[in-house]
């Protein structure tokens, strides 16, 4: 009963907001939940089949964000797709078991330092035993067939719904720098064993490695570049979801309202940035901005891999001969 | 000129930390007030002396332009101008120009009715900067320990520090924080892609809405976190990645000083299996 003298002392806005000021001002968590019917999603005929997994309500999770878990549109490539994840997935867990000998306890001791290793240089672009990094190149199909069917499903989800394909093209980015890292670069320097182990430590050391041995990956300036999007997104979002959080309470979260008539939580949020910093974005276009930083981290990245040890084999020579080095 | 439409209305006096109306105004675009005229002087200095230590330098070479902090000898003290002090100096400024910021940015969000959420973030982003070029240095015992100021100097100094523990992507902090990094990014796709769908959509479509953004998520990954929690999950992401990264350094040198490979041996030590 408190509850519901609450949700419409808020509706009507009395004055009761004072007491509330605090919590609706920060807007962490929602306070007020609820309980809402089932919600299928937006029709979409006779593909309404696809969504599958049933409906669940959780309270906890409406405390941070949607109340709604499920259901999801699978179809046939999503279930390929989930299955050609599975199978990479065993392919690596049973190699990693098999490295120490079937040995539960020792599978989880040495959990962090397991890798599926790319074949050795010798065998350059041929197939290579099972055993000596044929599985690698199958787990790496698997995977990459994996991604592949999961990135037809935004079209086909977006298709569905008459939305446009902002988020395949961005999924396509980063589509673009997986390809570049396990088969592009590799096939352009002749041999798998260029590509990225699979494993939590052996990643990291490859990293490492590249960088070492390319002549230090800070002076090759697509990293450079990669790097300033990757923390400008972080700035972004960091920027966006204050500013939106900080005039939830004028409805600032219902942002396509706020895109096609705007209403003061759009224009406060405006005011702020321009007053802070000369400049505003506006509330769509803050979005274009979002989307740009975030693909171009992929795109940029994915380029800077690509020249390295194919076009430019020592990066700090490279930054030297171009008077950049102090 | 510089006014927006709507802006006139939401020019009221009010809402300042210092100074009442007395610095209470416009230029231009930007809002003033007394951290305005802090940040401006902090900035201007900071930014004169970068000059002045480029000019001392032997380069107007951008890449090459660096603002050295003292030599490790001089342990926490004041250093002379040209072996360090100028580096000090500009700290100095820098933490100023920053922190004056953050105050700005309260003084408008209170003049717009709005929550200090903005401010609350950018702290991240100082503490972070403050980690790198005060904390560490001071828990380290010399002001050497700062990142030059320069394009590729700081760079080898990230290159430098990072090989003095061997393989700094082993340190767990600095794991979190990229992992931190990537979310957001990827977030930030998502997100930015959503609300472009349904504002933009195909030729022909309608715009759509809050519905179809979360039937897009239900269907694509059988879950959307909704209009207001996704940027509760972005911004969380974006300040944890700043301040992860900030503690990834506290650790490094004061808390553990070999290389960071090792410290995983506790790992293989632990009593079930060893």
């Amino acid at each position: 009963m408190a509850l519901l003298v609450e949700l419409v002392a808020r509706a009507a806005n009395l004055e009761l907001k004072e007491t509330f000021e605090m919590r609706e001002n920060l807007n962490i968590f929602t306070k007020v939940q609820v309980a809402a019917p089932d919600y299928p999603g937006v029709p979409i005929g006779d593909a309404q089949h696809n969504r599958v997994g049933g409906i669940y309500h959780s309270t906890f999770m409406g405390r941070f964000g949607d109340a709604q878990i499920g259901p999801i549109y699978l179809g046939a490539t999503g279930i390929a797709s989930i299955i050609s994840f599975f199978v990479a997935f065993f392919i690596m867990g049973m190699n990693m078991a098999a490295s120490v000998d079937w040995s539960p306890i020792e599978f989880m001791k040495n959990f962090f330092w397991l890798t599926l290793d790319p074949p050795p240089a010798k065998y350059g672009l041929s197939f290579p035993p099972l055993w000596d990094g044929g599985w690698f190149l199958i787990a790496g199909f698997f995977l990459t067939a994996s991604v592949m069917l999961w990135w037809w499903r935004t079209f086909k989800i977006s298709q569905n719904l008459g939305m446009s394909n902002y988020l395949a093209w961005a999924f396509g980015s980063a589509i673009w720098l997986f390809l570049v890292l396990g088969f592009l670069r590799p096939i352009l320097m002749g041999s798998w064993s260029e590509a990225v182990p699979y494993g939590i430590f052996s990643h990291l050391d490859w990293t490492q490695n590249f960088s070492l041995r390319y002549g230090n990956l800070f002076y090759n300036p697509f990293h450079m570049l990669s790097i300033a999007f990757l923390y400008g997104s972080a700035v972004l979002f960091a920027m966006h979801g204050a500013t939106i959080l900080a005039t939830s309470r004028y409805g600032a979260d219902r942002e396509i309202d706020q895109i096609t008539d705007r209403g003061t939580a759009a224009e406060r949020g405006a005011l702020f940035w321009r007053w802070c910093m000369g400049f505003n974005a506006s509330i769509e276009s803050i979005h274009r901005w979002a989307w740009w930083f975030a693909v171009l981290t992929v795109i940029t990245g994915g380029i800077g891999i690509l020249l390295t040890g194919t076009a430019v084999d020592n990066w700090y020579l490279w930054a030297l001969e171009r008077g950049m080095v102090p | 000129m510089s006014m927006l439409s709507f802006e006139k209305k939401y020019r009221v006096k009010g809402g300042t930390l210092i100074g009442g109306d007395l610095l209470d105004f416009w230029v231009g675009p930007f809002y003033v007030g007394f951290f305005g005229v802090t940040t401006a002087v902090c900035a201007i200095l900071g930014t004169a002396l970068i000059l002045y230590g480029a000019a001392q330098g032997d380069t107007w070479n951008v890449w090459r332009i660096s603002i050295e902090p003292p030599p490790l000898s001089y342990g926490l003290s004041l250093a002379p101008m040209n072996e360090g002090g100028l580096w000090q100096m500009i700290t100095i400024f820098a933490c100023g120009a920053f922190g004056s910021w953050m105050l700005r940015q309260v003084e408008i969000s209170r003049k717009l009715g709005m929550g200090l959420h903005v401010p609350f973030a950018f702290g991240f982003a100082i503490f972070a900067y403050v980690s790198l070029v005060v904390i560490r240095p001071w828990l380290l015992g010399a002001w050497g320990h700062g990142f030059p100021y320069g394009i590729m100097s700081h760079l080898n100094w990230v290159s430098y520090i990072g090989y003095q523990y061997a393989a700094f992507h082993y340190n767990p902090a600095h794991m979190i924080a990229v992992t931190f990094f990537f979310t957001t990014c990827l977030a930030l796709a998502m997100h930015g892609s959503l609300i472009l769908m349904a504002t933009d959509p195909k030729r022909g479509e309608h715009v759509k809405t809050g519905e179809h953004e979360n039937t897009f998520f239900r269907d694509n990954i059988g879950y959307s976190i909704g209009a207001l929690g996704i940027h509760r999950l972005g911004m969380f992401t974006a300040i944890s990645a700043a301040f992860w990264s900030a503690i990834c350094m506290l650790i490094s040198g004061p808390l553990w000083s070999e290389s960071w490979p090792s410290w995983w041996n506790w790992w293989l030590e632990l009593p079930i299996w060893s």
